[in-house]
């Protein structure tokens, strides 16, 4: 079992004072005690977003944004030197394009998700732009918090690919062309087709991916409810700015009101405004559960490839089935099933010796190749079983472990909430006692 | 009592002072009369060595009933009395009356006192919100306004000796009594005079009334600000409630399908609801305090300006008066002099009211503003704990959970 890394990172203990930050801290250095993995020998981070301009595959001028990765060596860091880091700009779609290797090459692990392309779950405020800094920001998280998922796998984070990806700023996409990883991906109608016509799936993979489904629409409802929250608790607050305006204006006609009122309106402006901080730290939670409803696609995602792979070993099967009846029929003349050319032969009469000698020798041969396919199958199929149900049961605990957390960092920003209007409130209310 | 009545003021003669009754058929100058409560305050003043009768007046309004007659369907509300005061037959009276009657006591007493601030009713209809008449939580605010209404009567120095009141909180058969009293010909003969003053203009408002004018004006606007402003958190927050409760059964809908992550789930679920209630309890108060507190402020507003208005009406019908004796020559001016120490005598007791509305304003609205700052304060307090025990709960599961993996 792997040695404890808590000498190379901050350990995640039970705080009295837990703040939002500490959980997502927590989270990070749990990773980095899992396991011998990449990211027990790199330290990696994402540290800038900028913008930049150029010419995109159809010639033409876009804007675009790229992220600056930056990785220190584990060791040196340990040893105390504080080394200057690595780093190399990429965008999110060389992202998208690592992901989707990784998809392909991997089709037995729930592969990290990305953060969302596109601006969804939106309240009002959150502008759905995707060159908006607040969204740039948070995507700049996501994509470390992927990083860093994908550098403490297990599996996923001895790939040489990610390695490069980390490492060597250009010719990285040539590799990764290279590695012909695009012809190796079943189509989108393979799979689908598969899923219906399976017949004997794994149990346990058909309740993951029931759970998938029941993961994304619970995760997806959910962001649904709080966004709406969001923008309702947004106005109430923004509202009671007015009063600061009406408040000012007021004790501008009192005497011994006016201080009281002055200042009270002042609070009320504080209050207002605190508003902001509140929605966009939440924006972080809802972050946290989007991952997870990305992340149920990628459970689906394993559990599709297992109905697949059954499927063609079904298919396999049946075909080789069918060929050992012919070749049967064929060697016996015994006619059990439905053939055309056994129809054929009663119609136009049987063929010659040397022919029938010939189709015979053609099915042995298929009959070979399809018990080769198989048994290649059977591999392919068990193998993926096996890999997936390990990695399946790993996804299971990190989600409880991870969901827990941002359950608890929500309560803790609730907290939080409620002491600023504490605050404010007592404020306002000396201020009216003053009056 | 001897603060509120200015101490410089030299009444004279009983018969002097009957020309502050209505110029109509019908003269005043019984008990009902301004001239007599004058006095009376002057007599009070001259006592205020001696023992001074304790003015007690309790009044509450409660119990709205339902009527169905073949023309109306109408609410009357109970009027408990109790009173320690002489002036009264017995201590305690119960009588029911409906809107209509309070209209009528509020008119009364505006009618005898032009320039003193009646605290004003709650409105006939209401049109924003589209309520019902009938509705429960209409007729409740109607109910607590009608009895505000009255305890300002009763606390009112002058306006808590109006026979009128009496009549009101003690007569059962208040119709008949409705149908003596005049009214209505005095009242457009007022109004004619009035309007013909208030085209010809005050000349010389003394400079107090100008900037209590001044005054009224803002405070109207500033008063009606917070209102709509208060208006439009109710709105906003009924909205935020709605939400609330769509947030909850998300969270307890999933944990239904989890394991591990159901407990903490269903725990949120209850939290969210939790703090929906409480939201929901935040705004009741709202409504039920702050928001009447401001609109009766906001009628009262208008009152002020009534009575501005009258009372600069009287003044200009004096300036009127004098203007034309002074061209017909006459240096006999009875009528023109007792109409000047009727401008002299309104004038005072406004500004005795004025101050002490003032001071009634600051503490009323100082009240609702801290019981709101409180009951926020309260509902943060609430959802602080709601949350903190979550946060307990998942500490120690956690720290069980800790000692489970130890060896």
């Amino acid at each position: 079992m792997a040695e404890d890394g808590r000498e190379e990172s901050v350990a995640a203990d039970d705080d009295s004072q837990h703040t939002a930050e500490d959980g997502i801290h927590s989270l990070n250095n749990t990773m980095v005690e899992e396991g011998p993995t990449l990211l027990r020998r790199m330290e990696i981070c994402v540290a800038e977003a900028e913008k930049r301009s150029g010419k995109n595959t159809v010639n033409m001028q876009e804007t675009f944004t790229v992220y600056l990765i930056e990785t220190r060596p584990m060791d040196a860091l340990a040893e105390g030197r504080n080394p200057a880091p690595d780093s190399l700009w990429r965008r999110y779609s060389e992202f998208e394009l690592l992901r989707n290797y990784l998809l392909v090459t991997f089709p037995y692990i729930v592969v990290p998700p990305l953060p969302e392309k596109r601006a969804e779950f939106v309240w009002h405020k959150l502008s759905a732009d995707n060159m908006d800094p607040d969204f740039v920001e948070r995507r700049r998280v996501g994509l470390e918090n992927f990083l860093l998922r994908v550098a403490s796998h297990p599996v996923l984070s001895n790939d040489k690919i990610l390695h490069h990806f980390l490492t060597e700023e250009h010719g990285w996409k040539e590799v990764v062309y290279e590695t012909g990883f695009q012809a190796k991906a079943d189509s989108r109608l393979k799979a689908l087709s598969a899923t219906f016509r399976v017949r004997n799936p794994d149990k346990r993979f058909m309740d993951m991916k029931h759970y998938s489904d029941e993961l994304q629409s619970h995760t997806s409802q959910l962001l649904r409810a709080r966004a709406r929250v969001a923008d309702r608790l947004y106005g109430v607050y923004k509202v009671h700015g007015n009063y600061g305006r009406v408040f000012s204006e007021w004790s501008a006609i009192e005497k011994e009101m006016g201080d009281g009122l002055q200042s009270a309106g002042h609070h009320m402006d504080a209050y207002a405004a605190s508003i902001d901080d509140i929605l966009e730290e939440e924006e972080h939670y809802a972050d946290q559960l989007k991952e997870y409803l990305f992340y149920a696609e990628a459970l689906r995602a394993v559990c599709r490839k297992h109905e697949l792979t059954q499927f063609e070993l079904e298919m396999a099967t049946q075909d080789l089935i069918s060929k050992k009846q012919q070749h049967e029929e064929l060697a016996t003349g015994i006619v059990r099933t439905f053939s055309f050319k056994g129809m054929t032969n009663k119609l136009f009469g049987q063929e010659a010796p040397e022919q029938r000698e010939a189709r015979l020798k053609l099915l042995e041969e298929l009959i070979e190749e399809g018990e080769e396919a198989v048994k290649d199958k059977t591999v392919e199929c068990e193998e993926h079983v096996e890999k997936a149900w390990v990695d399946m049961q790993r996804f299971k605990e990190q989600k409880d472990k991870d969901l827990r957390e941002a359950l608890i960092n929500y309560a803790v920003m609730q907290v939080s909430m409620c002491k600023k209007g504490i605050q404010m409130w007592s404020n306002a209310k000396e201020c009216f006692l003053k009056m | 009592m001897s603060a509120l009545f200015p101490a410089h003021l030299d009444l004279e003669e009983e018969e002097d002072l009957e020309v502050f009754s209505k110029k109509t058929s019908l003269t005043d100058g019984g008990p009902n009369s301004p001239s007599s409560m004058m006095n009376q305050y002057r007599l009070e003043a001259e006592e205020e060595e001696e023992e001074k009768e304790e003015k007690e007046l309790f009044v509450t309004v409660d119990h709205p009933e339902s009527h169905v007659t073949a023309i109306e369907t109408f609410i009357t509300y109970r009027v408990l009395t109790k009173t320690t005061r002489s002036d009264f037959d017995c201590s305690e009276f119960e009588v029911r009356r409906r809107y209509q009657d309070f209209l009528w006591l509020r008119s009364r007493l505006e009618e005898n006192h032009p320039t003193l601030i009646v605290h004003p009713l709650p409105e006939k209809f209401v049109m924003k919100g589209m309520v019902e008449r009938f509705n429960e939580d209409f007729i409740e605010t109607r109910r607590r306004a009608l009895q505000r209404f009255l305890s300002k009567i009763s606390e009112h120095p002058l306006l808590s000796c109006s026979p009128h009141l009496k009549i009101f909180l003690t007569t059962q058969d208040l119709q008949s009594h409705k149908k003596q009293a005049p009214g209505f010909l005095t009242r457009v003969g007022e109004t004619v005079r009035a309007v013909a003053h208030s085209v010809r203009g005050v000349r010389s408002r003394p400079e107090e009334f100008t900037l209590m004018q001044e005054y009224v004006e803002q405070f109207s606007s500033k008063i009606s600000s917070v209102d709509k402003v208060t208006q439009r958190i109710i709105r906003e927050q009924r909205e935020y409630v709605d939400e609330m409760k769509q947030y909850s059964p998300p969270y307890s809908q999933w944990g239904g399908m989890e394991e591990a992550l159901q407990l903490p789930l269903q725990e949120v679920a209850g939290c969210v609801q939790r703090c929906s209630t409480e939201t929901q309890l935040q705004l009741q108060h709202l409504s039920t305090v702050l928001l009447p507190a401001l609109h009766e402020y906001m009628l009262c507003a208008d009152t002020l300006k009534a009575v501005m208005r009258r009372r600069d009406n009287i003044q200009a019908e004096y300036e009127a008066r004098r203007e034309a004796m002074e061209k017909r020559g006459d240096q006999e001016g009875e009528e023109v002099q007792a109409l000047q120490e009727k401008v002299e005598v309104c004038n005072s007791s406004l500004q005795v009211d004025w101050s002490r509305w003032r001071s009634s304003m600051r503490t009323d609205l100082k009240t609702a503003l801290l019981s709101t700052a409180e009951s926020n304060l309260q509902h943060y307090e609430k959802c602080l704990a709601v949350w903190e025990t979550f946060l307990l709960s998942q500490r120690e599961e956690g720290s069980e959970q800790k000692e489970e993996e130890a060896p």
